[in-house]
C-alpha cells in the first residue's frame, strides 16, 4: 500500500476519535449563542477558529459535525452495501429472467438518473430531515454494491470449488453464503470506501442546499450554507475562515476515504500493483 | 447484418423503457409531499377558498393513479370507536405487541379500499402534457414550466460546456505527461491533482477560487453573468472533478497504449517521440476519453445544481434549488427533474453509439 493509503487510515481514525470524543474535545456548546458576540469574530483565545455569523465557536461545531458525517455515512454505506449485495447476489447467482430484470431494467433505472439529483428530488418532494436524507442517500447508493457484487458472483460461481460443493449437494443459500461470499468481498470492501467519500460529500452537498440536517445542527455543508447566507464578499472579506474551516474538514474526510478506497484498489489488484 | 438490427432495435426498446419509468417516478414524486400539495404551496395563510381554486388549477383535484387504495375515514373512525382506550391498548402492546401488530394490520386492510378511478388522473394528465410538450403551470408564478426552463436551460449548457472545455484543457496535456514520464514527480503530482479534484465538493471550490480571484487579486467580478469573463469561475468550479477524472484516464490510456505493437513500429520507422505520442498514442488514446466525457455530462448537469447556487447563475440548477424549492413549487420540481435526467439519458445514449463508432472492435463484436 502507498503512502496516500496510510495518510487516509490516519485522518479516518482522528475522525473517528474527534467524531467519538467530540463532548470532551470540544471547547465550547455547538449551539450555545454568546448575549453578547461580535459577528464573525476572529480567531481569539475563546474561540480558536473564530466564531460564525450568529457567535458560535466554529472550532466546536466543526468538530460536533464529525458526528453527523459519520453517522450518515456509516448508516448509509451499511445499508445501502447490505441491500445492493442481497439483490446482486440474486441478479447474479440465479441469472435468467430474474438478472434480465434486475441487471438488465432496474439497474439501468437507477444509474438513468445522476444520483445527487434523484436526492434532491426526494428530499425536495419529501421535506429535510435525518432520516430522509439517509433514506435518499441509500436509494441512491445500493445500485453501485449491486453491480459489482452481481459480476463478481457470475464469475465466483463458475469456479471448480463451487461445482465441487454443488457436486457434494448443499443448497444454493450455503453455496452464496459460504463460499461465494467470502471470495467476492474484496471489491465490494473497495466500493465501501469510495461509497463512503460519496456518502459524506452528498450529505455535505445537500445541507449546502438546505436539504439535509436542519439548521441548527452543526452539519459541515449547513454551516458553509449559513456562512454563505449573509453574502459572498461580507463573508470573504470579513471571515473567510467561516467558509473554510467545514470546507476543509468536508475536503478532509472525503479525500481520507477516496485515499482508502484507491489505495486497497490497487493493493487488491496484483496487475495495478506491478505498475 | 440482422443481429446488427436486432440488437439495435433491444437497445432502443431498453431505452424507452427506462425513460417511461423515469417519467413514471417524477410524475408520481409529488404524491411523496407528506400531507396535501396544495396546502405545502399556498402555505397557512391561504383560505380554503384559496386552496380548492388552486387544486383545481393544477389539476390536483384529480385523483393521482388509475386506482387508489386508500382509507374510508367513515369505516376507519367506526372501528376506532369500536376500539379499547389508548392506556389499555399500550398495556396489551407491552404484553404482546405482535397480536397487536397483526390487529392494526387487519384494521388497515379492511378500512381500505381499492378505488378505480379510470384515465381521468393526474399520471396520465402529466403524461399527455409531457408528450405535448407542456409541463403544466407552476405553482408559485403561474407562467408555464416549460417557459420558466427553457429561460434558463441555455446559461446551464453553456456552463457544462465550458466546465467541459477547461476540464479537456486541462486533463490532456497534463494527463500524457504523466503517463509519458511514468514515476516521475509530475505524475505524482497529477495523480495527488486528481484526487483532490475527486474530493474537493464545489462549495469548497468555487469560495477558494472566489477568495483568491475575486477578493484578493480582483481580477473576476464575485457572482452574476453580467460580463462574458463572469463564466470563467463557475466554469472551473464544476469542472474541477471532471479535469480530475479525464486526467486519471488519459494517463492510465497513454500507458497502455504506449506498450502496443504499433509504438514499437512507429519508433522503428525513426518518427520523433512527439510524433509517436501526439499522433498515434494519443489519438487511440482518446477513445475511452470520449465514453467518460459523456458520461460524465450528466454528472456535470447535477454538478451545475450547485455550481449555479454558488455563484446565483442562472440556470436550471438555480431554478429548482431556489424558484423550486424554496417556494415549495412542486410543479416546477418535477419539469426540472424531468428535463435534467432526459437529457442524461440521451447525453448516455448519444456517447454510447459515438462509442461504437469510433471503436471498431465494439461495432463488430
Amino acid at each position: 500500500m502507498n503512502r496516500l493509503t496510510y495518510i487516509g487510515f490516519v485522518i479516518v481514525v482522528l475522525l473517528v476519535i474527534t467524531a467519538v470524543f467530540a463532548p470532551w474535545i470540544a471547547p465550547q456548546d455547538p449551539l450555545y449563542i454568546p448575549d453578547v458576540f461580535t459577528k464573525f469574530g476572529p480567531p481569539s483565545a475563546t474561540n480558536w477558529l473564530g466564531t460564525d455569523s450568529i457567535g458560535r465557536d466554529i472550532l466546536s461545531r466543526v468538530i460536533y459535525g464529525a458526528r453527523i458525517s459519520l453517522e450518515v455515512g456509516i448508516t448509509v454505506t451499511v445499508v445501502s452495501a447490505i441491500i445492493g449485495m442481497l439483490i446482486g447476489a440474486i441478479a447474479g447467482f440465479y441469472g435468467g429472467l430474474i438478472d434480465k430484470i434486475l441487471s438488465g431494467y432496474i439497474f439501468n433505472v437507477f444509474l438513468a438518473f445522476p444520483g445527487l439529483l434523484l436526492a434532491i428530488a426526494m428530499v425536495a418532494f419529501l421535506g429535510p430531515g435525518l432520516g430522509k436524507l439517509i433514506l435518499a442517500l441509500c436509494i441512491i447508493g445500493w445500485v453501485g454494491y449491486a453491480r459489482v457484487m452481481r459480476g463478481q458472483v457470475l464469475k465466483i460461481r463458475e469456479y471448480d470449488f463451487v461445482q465441487a460443493a454443488r457436486a457434494l449437494g448443499a443448497s444454493n443459500m450455503r453455496i452464496l453464503f459460504t463460499h461465494i461470499l467470502p471470495n467476492a468481498i474484496q471489491p465490494l470492501i473497495v466500493q465501501a470506501s469510495l461509497g463512503m467519500a460519496g456518502a459524506v460529500l452528498s450529505e455535505a452537498s445537500l445541507s449546502f442546499l438546505g436539504l439535509g440536517i436542519p439548521a441548527p445542527a452543526p452539519s459541515w455543508g449547513t454551516m458553509i450554507l449559513e456562512a454563505q447566507q449573509t453574502g459572498f464578499e461580507t463573508v470573504l472579506g470579513l471571515a473567510p475562515h467561516a467558509l473554510f474551516v467545514p470546507g476543509t474538514a468536508i475536503a478532509l474526510s472525503v479525500l481520507a476515504f477516496n485515499f482508502i478506497g484507491d489505495g486497497l484498489r490497487e493493493y487488491l489488484d496484483p496487475k495495478q500493483r506491478k505498475r | 447484418m440482422k443481429y446488427k438490427i436486432l440488437n439495435f432495435a433491444r437497445q432502443l426498446g431498453l431505452f424507452l423503457l427506462v425513460v417511461w419509468t423515469v417519467v413514471s417516478l417524477v410524475t408520481l414524486l409529488i404524491e411523496l409531499v407528506p400531507g396535501d400539495p396544495a396546502i405545502a404551496a399556498l402555505k397557512d395563510a391561504a383560505t380554503p377558498e384559496q386552496i380548492q381554486n388552486f387544486r383545481i388549477l393544477h389539476g390536483l383535484d384529480k385523483p393521482a393513479f388509475f386506482f387508489t387504495f386508500s382509507r374510508d375515514e367513515e369505516l376507519y373512525r367506526g372501528y376506532q370507536e369500536f376500539q379499547e382506550q389508548p392506556d389499555e391498548k399500550l398495556r396489551r402492546s407491552n404484553e404482546n405487541f405482535l397480536s397487536l401488530f397483526a390487529e392494526d394490520l387487519a384494521v388497515e386492510w379492511k378500512t381500505r379500499q381499492l378505488k378505480w378511478h379510470g384515465a381521468d388522473n393526474r399520471y396520465v394528465h402529466y403524461w399527455k402534457g409531457v408528450l405535448t410538450g407542456d409541463l403544466g403551470i407552476s405553482f408559485s408564478t403561474g407562467r408555464p414550466v416549460r417557459d420558466m426552463i427553457f429561460e434558463n436551460y441555455p446559461n446551464t449548457l453553456e456552463l457544462t460546456l465550458a466546465a467541459m472545455f477547461i476540464a479537456i484543457l486541462i486533463a490532456i496535456p497534463l494527463g500524457v505527461l504523466a503517463g509519458t514520464n511514468k514515476g516521475s514527480l509530475i505524475d505524482n503530482f497529477s495523480s495527488f491533482f486528481a484526487l483532490l479534484g475527486i474530493s474537493l465538493p464545489g462549495f469548497v471550490i468555487g469560495p477558494a477560487m472566489v477568495y483568491l480571484f475575486s477578493v484578493k487579486l480582483r481580477i473576476f467580478a464575485v457572482t452574476g453573468n453580467t460580463n462574458p469573463e463572469d463564466i470563467v469561475l463557475p466554469a472551473v468550479t464544476l469542472g474541477a472533478a471532471l479535469s480530475a477524472i479525464l486526467t486519471r484516464m488519459v494517463r492510465s490510456s497513454v500507458i497502455e497504449e504506449l506498450g502496443e505493437d504499433y509504438v514499437r513500429t512507429a519508433r522503428a520507422k525513426g518518427l520523433s517521440e512527439r510524433k509517436v505520442v501526439y499522433k498515434h498514442v494519443l489519438k487511440n488514446g482518446l477513445i475511452p476519453v470520449v465514453t467518460i466525457l459523456g458520461l460524465q455530462l450528466g454528472v456535470l448537469l447535477a454538478g451545475s445544481i450547485i455550481t449555479e447556487t454558488i455563484f446565483s447563475w442562472p440556470g436550471i440548477g438555480l431554478l429548482l434549488v431556489k424558484q423550486g424549492i424554496g417556494n415549495r413549487d412542486y410543479r416546477l420540481v418535477q419539469g426540472c427533474v424531468l428535463v435534467i435526467s432526459v437529457t442524461y439519458i440521451l447525453a448516455n445514449l448519444l456517447t454510447d453509439l459515438v462509442y461504437r463508432w469510433l471503436d471498431p472492435r465494439i461495432r463488430l463484436s
